[in-house]
């Protein structure tokens, strides 16, 4: 069952992304991407990681793809017309995924050789023992110990290393984003100013 | 075992999803017949079954006022002829409307309809899927509906369909942040993003809005009411705005878009459309009653009596569900007969300026008070006041981003 729900939710992000670089015309392509989301979700989800899973279609389909949208209508693009490439874009189109290969292969020799006996089943005595390394009255000791349901708190144990081993990376993403956010602003304001002086 | 839970989880989702489609049914004659009460008329209340065209002498009414009006309703979309333009974007045409209802049945699935019947050692949820990221789940999939809308003001292919499809892009992505926002305060109560553990959280103590009953109700918890009370009215608010109802319904606003994103649509696929639009509302109902209004509890001490596990129980607790459901669907039915429609700048001004800015104060407030018993009343004072200065600061930048340049030259 989970096999079938792997390969469906595989083919479905790979033929979203197949189709995101095949069709010509824009909205056809954000659409194959949001496909390819969805799909990229539902591995998520198949790793028992649903907090990461539903924040993947949150953020990315729901959000940031829908603006990707909005603005390809705004500004109504056209059909891509096919470009005649330069040899050495070619060559770096080439040199980069085959670099990926690589690595995904030596990855996954090296598990081969041994390092495949870090991966924990996801079940109830597991789950029972690593429970051990929380306080008793917290949630996730709860979850993760409880009695007739055990469950994995996937959101509340992201929450629990963000906030204690990662706190402080936390904080300097936020600034960044803070950043990004004043940026844009200062740049959009500034060009508001200047257009009326320039016409 | 997993034989029981994988049928048990068939039927769920056929009995369900017949519920949300029979409730999308409904809601259509209650609007019409809610809106003629309003309005000082009859509405719809006569419609037969067409015995006539059988041959027999007369038309048979059901006494049952009308309520076979949708059916006609769905008859009638469906026999209509199904007419595609030939200007449109055809596979996008036809994708669009299917994006709208499929999101919106989606989200109710992780909706718990009442409480967990017990066969024996297992137990089953009255939710098709009990995820620990429920309102996550339905935020992320329904934010996926608002393809339906844009791709179908862009496939038409036509200039007010587009206008349309472009508002209800940027309304819905401008609503959604505080939408998201806005719940915050309650997760932060709740402490967990499950729907069944947040009903079964307001069983045993107090509906989040009605804390009368049950143990812990302290100064806090009452206290606690002003943050949640503002996240009720920004969390209902936005919701009308996501659903495209009356006071937001700027998409279709037929006095300056004719039909707005549907104007092409004919027959069935424009019923998609309304189909799509009454189904994010049953759930949005069903969302509000579950974070707010206590999901399928009975409430005040009744649920404690009543044993748990029998199935007679779990029917119960569906219908004082599918009630509370009914209560707030009449609610945005009557918001949307009452109140005038906004005009753009309008809406996009209360959901960035205002909704915005207040949700995101809102959390502090929430964030303040949850943290009383650690910091002291010393510290919650500081705190306060600290927030105060921050939020009024955060005003008057709000209050100077509407200023309109025109105001200051004058």
């Amino acid at each position: 069952m989970d096999t079938i729900a792997f390969y469906l939710f595989a083919i479905l992000a790979v033929t979203g992304g197949i189709f995101l670089v095949a069709f010509r015309n824009p909205v056809s392509s954000a659409l194959a991407m949001v496909l390819s989301f969805v799909g990229l979700a539902g591995l998520f989800i198949g790793l028992n990681a649903y907090f990461v899973g539903i924040v993947q279609i949150l953020v990315y389909a729901g959000a940031i793809m829908v603006l990707f949208i909005f603005i390809i209508m705004l500004l109504d693009l056209n059909d891509e017309k096919p470009v005649k490439f330069k040899s050495s874009t070619i060559l770096a189109g080439v040199v980069i995924p085959l670099l990926l290969v690589a690595q995904v292969l030596g990855v996954i020799q090296s598990n081969n050789t041994g390092d495949a006996g870090e991966f924990v089943k996801i079940d109830a005595s597991t789950m029972a023992e690593s429970a051990k390394a929380y306080p008793e009255d917290s949630a996730i000791y709860k979850s993760l110990a409880h009695e007739k349901t055990p469950k994995l708190p996937d959101t509340n144990l992201i929450g629990h290393s963000i906030f204690n081993s990662y706190n402080f990376p936390l904080q300097i993403m936020g600034a960044l984003l803070l950043v990004a956010t004043i940026g844009v602003v200062v740049l959009s304001k500034r060009s508001a100013k200047r257009a009326p002086t320039e016409s | 075992m997993d034989i029981t839970l994988f049928i048990a989880a068939a039927i769920k989702i056929g009995v369900f999803i017949g519920i949300t489609m029979t409730f999308v049914s409904i809601c259509v004659i209650f609007e019409r017949r809610f809106s003629a009460i309003i309005q000082d008329r009859v509405g719809p209340n006569r419609t037969m079954v067409p015995l006539s065209i059988l041959g027999f002498k007369k038309d048979f009414a059901l006494p049952i006022g009308g309520l076979t009006q949708p059916v006609a309703d769905g008859l009638k979309f469906i026999l209509k002829e199904d007419f595609t333009p030939s200007y449109v974007r055809t596979v996008f045409f036809w994708l669009a409307p299917v994006l709208v209802v499929v999101p919106a049945l989606l989200t109710m699935a992780v909706v718990p309809f009442g409480s967990p019947m017990e066969f024996g050692d297992t137990v089953i949820p009255m939710a098709v899927a009990d995820l620990n990221v429920g309102p996550l789940f339905i935020f992320a999939i329904a934010s996926l509906s608002v393809y339906g809308i844009t791709l179908a003001g862009w496939a038409s292919n036509s200039k007010y369909p587009f206008f349309g499809g472009v508002r209800a892009c940027a309304q819905m992505i401008s609503y959604e942040i505080a939408l998201g926002l806005s719940i915050i305060p309650v997760l932060m109560f709740f402490g967990t993003l499950n729907l069944g553990h947040i009903v079964e959280y307001q069983v045993a103590n107090g509906w989040l809005l009605l804390p009368f009953w049950g143990e812990g109700l302290s100064l806090q918890r009452w206290l606690l009411l002003i943050p949640l009370g503002i996240s009720f009215v920004i969390f209902t608010t936005s919701i009308f705005a996501e659903t495209n109802r009356m006071p937001f319904d700027l998409p279709e606003c037929e006095t300056e878009l004719v039909g707005g994103y549907h104007t092409e649509y004919s027959s069935m696929k424009f019923a998609l459309f309304f189909m799509g639009e009454y189904a994010a509302m049953v759930v949005g109902s069903a969302l509000i009653v579950t974070l707010f209004f206590g999901g399928w509890s009975i409430g005040f001490g009744i649920d404690g009596l009543l044993p748990t596990g029998a199935w007679w129980v779990s029917l119960l607790h569906i219908g004082c569900f599918l009630t509370k459901v009914t209560v707030f669907i009449l609610f945005f039915i009557l918001v949307r007969w009452t109140i005038p429609r906004f005009r753009y700048d309008q809406l996009m001004n209360l959901g960035w300026i205002v909704f915005f800015e207040a949700a995101l104060i809102n959390v502090f407030i929430a964030a303040l008070v949850v943290a009383l018993p650690s910091i002291g009343f010393m510290g919650f004072v500081i705190g306060f006041i600290i927030l105060l200065i921050a939020s009024v600061l955060l005003i008057m930048i709000a209050k100077g981003a509407t200023k309109k340049p025109s105001a200051t030259a004058v």
